[in-house]
C-alpha cells in the first residue's frame, strides 16, 4: 500500500536527487531557517499588527466561503438524514409534545396580539415614537472555527447583504454572539462562549447587573455580581443594553450553578443545531464612539 | 513543441496534487459537522498531510509551501495566527531531521512516529496560543484534538497512498 519515494520518484526528481549533497544540504539548511524566521515574523505580526491579520482574515474567509459552503452542504444532508433517522423512533412521543406546546403557544399567542394592539393603542395615546425597526439578515451557518481557543462560526452573509461589524447574531431560542468580521459574502460570528466575549447582563427578576464571560467552555461565567446577590440556579438572564453593542433584553440563558467562586451561565442558544442565524442591525448609532473606545480598552 | 507543453502541465499538475489535497483538508477543517457528542471538534488535518507528504514526497512539500499553507490555514481558523502554520513547521523539521527512520519503515512504524511527532507539533502550537492568548487553551480540547488527529491517520494515510499510486 504505501511505497517509498525511490519507487515513485520520476526522472526529473531523479536527477535533483543527483546532486551533490553538501548543496543540497546547504539550500535545505537555509530553506529551514527561511521558515523559522517567517514563522515567528507571523506570529508576531498576529501579535502586533490585528489591523492587518483582520483584513487578511476577511479576504481568505471571502474567498473562500463559496467553497466552504458547497462542502458543508453533502455534511448538512448526511447530518439531517441521521437525526430524521433518530426522530423516527420517538415520532410519536414528539408529536404528542409539539400538540401540548402547541396548545400553549397558541394561549400566548393571542395573549401577545392582545398586548400588542394595547400597546398600539397606548403609544398612540402618549404621542410616543415607535420603537427604531432592527433589519435583520437570516443567514445559514457554513463553517465552525471552535477549537482549543477561539468560539466562532462563519456565516454566508456579508456586506452585499447588509450585514456589518457589531450585528448581533440571534438564533431561534437566544442570543448567539456578535459579528466581529465581515467581508463581501461572509462573515464571522464570535460566539457567546469565546474566551475573548464579555457582555454586560442583567441577572434575574431583580436585575441585578453583571458580565457574562465567555471561557471557550460551554457555559460562560458571569462575573462582577454585586456582593451579597440573590442570584440562584435557574435564573434568567438578558443583555442589559449596557455599554451600547447589543440593546436591552435579549434572552441569553440561565443560571446554572452558583458556587463561592463562580457563577455559571446555561445559554439558550443550541450549539448543536446552530444552522440558521439572525444577524440584526439594532442601529444604535449614538452609542458607536463610546463602544469602540470601550473595545479598544476591553482589547488591552 | 504541442505534445512537449501538454506534458510539461501534466507534469506541473501532478506536482500541485499534494499542495492542493492538504489546502482542501486545512479548508474541510471549518466545516461545520454539528456532531459534538461525537466529536466537538475537528483533527488536525493539515498536520496529517504534511506529514505524509513531506516523508514520501518531500520533492513536492517544500518549505515555502508549508509557510502558505500554515497560513492560509490560520488565516480561515480563528486560531491566533501562526500556532497552525508553528504545528506545521515542527512536523516538517521533524521528519526531516530524522529522515533515516523512514527507510523502508512499516506502516506500523510510520504511525508511531507520527503519534509521536504530532504530539510534539500540537503541544507546541497549544503553548504558543497559549502565551499569545493571555490564557491557557483546554487541555482537555487539546487532548482530544490529538487522539483524533492520530486515529484518523490511518484512513488519510491510505487516501494518499492511493491517491500516490494513480496519480504521481
Amino acid at each position: 500500500m504505501i511505497q517509498f519515494p525511490e519507487d515513485v520518484l520520476p526522472k526529473r526528481s531523479g536527477t535533483v536527487a543527483r546532486l551533490t549533497s553538501p548543496v543540497r544540504a546547504l539550500v535545505q539548511r537555509f530553506g529551514f531557517l527561511l521558515l523559522i524566521a517567517a514563522t515567528i515574523a507571523t506570529l508576531a505580526l498576529g501579535k502586533a499588527d490585528t489591523l492587518l491579520v483582520e483584513r487578511a482574515r476577511i479576504m481568505v474567509v471571502d474567498s473562500m466561503a463559496p467553497v466552504v459552503a458547497l462542502l458543508s452542504e453533502p455534511v448538512q444532508g448526511v447530518e439531517q438524514a441521521m437525526t430524521g433517522l433518530r426522530e423516527l423512533a420517538e415520532v410519536r412521543q414528539i408529536n404528542e409534545s409539539l400538540r401540548a406546546e402547541n396548545e400553549r403557544l397558541m394561549a400566548w399567542h393571542h395573549k401577545a396580539r392582545q398586548l400588542e394592539a394595547e400597546n398600539t393603542r397606548l403609544r398612540q395615546l402618549l404621542n410616543l415614537p415607535p420603537d427604531p425597526g432592527a433589519r435583520y439578515v437570516s443567514a445559514r451557518v457554513i463553517g465552525d472555527n471552535s477549537g482549543a481557543f477561539a468560539r466562532s462560526v462563519l456565516v454566508a452573509a456579508g456586506t452585499e447583504d447588509g450585514t456589518a461589524e457589531g450585528h448581533v447574531a440571534l438564533s431561534g431560542e437566544g442570543l448567539a454572539g456578535r459579528v466581529v468580521e465581515a467581508g463581501e459574502r461572509a462573515a464571522r460570528v464570535m460566539l457567546i462562549t469565546d474566551i475573548s466575549s464579555r457582555i454586560p447582563v442583567s441577572v434575574g427578576l431583580t436585575g441585578e447587573r453583571a458580565v457574562m464571560a465567555g471561557d471557550n467552555s460551554a457555559q460562560p461565567r458571569v462575573l462582577y455580581l454585586p456582593p451579597g446577590h440573590q442570584v440562584a440556579p435557574g435564573d434568567r438572564v438578558v443583555t442589559s443594553g449596557h455599554g451600547g453593542v447589543f440593546p436591552p433584553d435579549i434572552p441569553v440563558g440561565v443560571v446554572a450553578a452558583v458556587s463561592e467562586q463562580s457563577v455559571r451561565l446555561r445559554p439558550y442558544v443550541d450549539w448543536t443545531r446552530l444552522d440558521y442565524l439572525r444577524l440584526v442591525d439594532y442601529d444604535l448609532p449614538g452609542l458607536i464612539a463610546p463602544l469602540t473606545d470601550g473595545q479598544a480598552a476591553a482589547d488591552e | 513543441m504541442a505534445p512537449d507543453l501538454v506534458q510539461r502541465l501534466n507534469t506541473l499538475a501532478k506536482a500541485l496534487i499534494p499542495a492542493l489535497l492538504t489546502a482542501f483538508l486545512v479548508v474541510f477543517v471549518v466545516v461545520p459537522l454539528r456532531a459534538p457528542e461525537v466529536a466537538p471538534l475537528v483533527p488536525a488535518l493539515g498536520v496529517v498531510a504534511v506529514y505524509y507528504w513531506s516523508v514520501f514526497r518531500p520533492d513536492l512539500m517544500p518549505a515555502w509551501l508549508i509557510f502558505l499553507l500554515g497560513l492560509f490555514q490560520d488565516l480561515l481558523t480563528a486560531a491566533p495566527l501562526g500556532t497552525g502554520l508553528l504545528a506545521l513547521v515542527a512536523i516538517y523539521f521533524l521528519v526531516a531531521s530524522q529522515r533515516r527512520i523512514f527507510v523502508n519503515a512499516s506502516f506500523l512504524l510510520l504511525w508511531v512516529v507520527f503519534a509521536l511527532f504530532a504530539a510534539l507539533a500540537l503541544t507546541l502550537a497549544w503553548l504558543a496560543g497559549s502565551l499569545l492568548v493571555g490564557s491557557w487553551g483546554d487541555a482537555r480540547l487539546l487532548l482530544l484534538q490529538y487522539a483524533l488527529t492520530v486515529g484518523v491517520y490511518p484512513c488519510l494515510a491510505w487516501l494518499f497512498g492511493r491517491t500516490q499510486q494513480l496519480l504521481l
